[in-house]
């Protein structure tokens, strides 16, 4: 029994030792099932058992990629999607966060407030959009408005939950030590309910990106999305294949800035005190 | 019906006729206590005899539905939860509400006297729970209330932890000399510490004997066992007959009680 416990850990840093020079790092051994499915496809296509029409070969993707870029052309319709995106989340982010503070942090905001945010956040914001062309007209307000209506409720009702949810002991430690309202809200509430603002802000960026994917179908002459439905009409597979890819790509991006936010807003949590 | 005590000539606390009921359930009936400036007193009594209740009635937590109640302007309260904000560190929590310009330094002073100097900027989350009970004495003390109240504050630790609070505990309530409410189960600890222990049942003062056992104190001091004797069976520990010392059937008895009711005293 205690020669099986000893054995392991005696003979695990020396075959550590022995291995590590030759140890290839993680990354590239998840990157290799990638590269085999890329090349297969590409022979594939090269072989014409896969047509140009049902989806482009990898080589000619990069090649239309390559092109795009240099031209310009893909920065410009990236930046325009970004735009809009951004301009619709940060209005939606603002209302919402606006609104859950005003409905949190007092009865009466809640009695004003809740209840119609609870009624408009059931309805799909996609469902909205024949109602918003009747009112706004196909231009950019429309689509805006169609992401800040998508963007506005994750964040409304994460922060509102997070605010009602502080456990009640740390309030009442609160009082105890004498704190004015203010002081209240700034050093205990406000930070209790950031995680939950957190989890609204990721859903609201997801959605975001999601609403820009639709409404970028109707009448536009740029975006990411125009450039999609553009590549449909003349089976372009390969530059909607890119255009998947950029969609993708930022999502991950998106992903990644949040996580440094998190960090470093949330040092305190223990999951982040460990690393 | 809370009024504030200045002048040092009255006690810290006086509590007349003290009412507080939830629904049909009158937890506190008609409870009178007087606490000196500076005095240790330990509150016993069965769960749920309104221990709390009546703490956080002091602490200003929660109304009363009767009766008067006066105590000192700066209180502090320490429960059996740090209660420590865990977005803070160690040192923000302490100076959390301390108008002093020099907070910081203040709380660096309480941390100190608590021997946490070496966990000033720790987030409560990385704290033991010892040490996060010492966080949340020096965020009390460093407000230096007039009134200490504390429920049950040792009683998620280990026994040696708690040992050494019983210790710091004292030392601070000499340095600072604060009045004390101190919530237990504990019958030792309630001798070991208080000048005086009350006993709450049926929502009054059953019992209040004072501790007449020179400081430092131990159990194996000259009448320690015979108070806590007297305590336990005072703490709706049935005996069946208030006991004639006389009988050494009933004293094997009571030391069965005895040690079920440590048994419950270390398991809860
Ligand atoms: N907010 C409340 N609403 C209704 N009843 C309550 C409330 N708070 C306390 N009580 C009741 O009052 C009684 C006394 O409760 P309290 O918490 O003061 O007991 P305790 O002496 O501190 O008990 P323990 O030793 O178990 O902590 C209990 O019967 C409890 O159910
Ligand atoms: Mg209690």
């Amino acid at each position: 029994m205690a020669e099986q416990n000893v054995k392991p850990l005696s003979l695990s840093p020396l075959w550590a030792w022995r291995r590590s020079p030759w140890k290839t790092p993680d990354f590239v051994l998840r990157l290799i099932s990638p590269l085999v499915i890329l090349c297969l496809w590409e022979l594939a296509s090269r072989a014409g058992l896969i047509p140009a029409r049902i989806i482009a070969a990898p080589s000619a993707i990069a090649e239309t990629l390559w092109t795009l870029i240099a031209s310009g052309e893909l920065g410009r319709h990236l930046l325009t999607s970004l735009q809009r995106a951004g301009l619709g989340l940060f209005i939606g982010v603002s209302i919402g966060t606006a609104a859950a503070l005003v409905a949190g942090l007092s009865r009466r905001g809640e009695i004003l407030l809740d209840s119609p945010m609870q009624m408009l956040r059931t309805i799909p914001s996609l469902a909205l959009v024949p109602l918003f062309i009747l009112w706004f007209g196909i231009g950019e307000f429309t689509k805006v408005a169609l992401i800040v209506m998508g963007t506005t409720f994750p964040v409304y009702l994460n922060l509102f939950a997070g605010i009602r949810n502080i456990d009640p002991k740390l309030i009442e430690a609160a009082q105890t030590l004498g704190l004015t309202r203010r002081e209240l809200i700034w050093h205990v509430i406000l930070p209790g309910a950031l995680p939950s603002f957190f989890v609204g802000l990721r859903y609201s960026l997801g959605i975001s990106w999601l609403a820009l994917v639709f409404v970028e179908q109707i009448n536009t002459s740029a975006g990411l999305g125009y450039l999609a439905s553009d590549a449909r009409d003349f089976m372009r597979t390969d530059v909607i294949v890119i255009c998947l890819l950029i969609y993708s790509l930022l999502g991950l991006l998106i992903d990644g800035i949040i996580r440094v936010l998190e960090r470093f807003a949330l040092a305190w949590r223990p999951s982040f005190i460990r690393n | 019906m809370t009024q504030r005590l200045s002048s040092p000539a009255e006690p810290a606390v006086r509590l007349r006729q003290v009412v507080r009921q939830f629904g049909p359930n009158r937890v506190i009936d008609g409870l009178d206590l007087d606490i000196a400036p500076g005095e240790f007193v330990a509150l016993l009594g069965a769960s749920g005899s309104g221990k709390t209740t009546l703490l956080r009635a002091l602490a200003g937590l929660d109304r009363l539905d009767g009766g008067h109640l006066a105590v000192p302007e700066v209180r502090a309260a320490v429960f059996q939860e740090p209660r420590l904000m865990p977005w803070k560190k160690a040192w923000r929590n302490v100076a959390l509400g301390v108008r002093a310009p020099n907070a910081k330094e203040l709380a660096i002073q309480a941390l100190t006297e608590v021997g946490l100097s070496h966990r000033l900027n720790a987030y409560p989350a990385t704290l033991s729970g010892g040490e996060a009970q010492r966080v949340a004495l020096a965020r009390g003390l460093v407000r230096e209330p007039k009134l200490l109240l504390l429920d049950e504050p040792f009683a998620a630790l280990d026994a040696l932890t708690r040992i050494r609070m019983h210790r710091l505990i004292i030392d601070l309530w000499q340095a600072h000399t604060p009045a004390v409410l101190l919530v237990t189960h504990d019958v030792d600890e309630a001798i070991l510490l208080a000048d005086r222990i009350i006993v709450l049942k049926e929502g009054r003062i059953a019992e209040a004997a004072s501790v007449p056992l020179a400081r430092p104190r131990d159990s194996s001091q000259a009448g320690f066992q015979a108070l806590r004797k007297h305590l336990l069976s005072l703490l709706g520990v049935q005996v069946t007959a208030v006991a004639p010392e006389t009988s050494a059937s009933h004293a094997l008895q009571e030391a069965a009680i005895e040690h079920a009711e440590l048994r419950r005293v270390a398991n809860g």
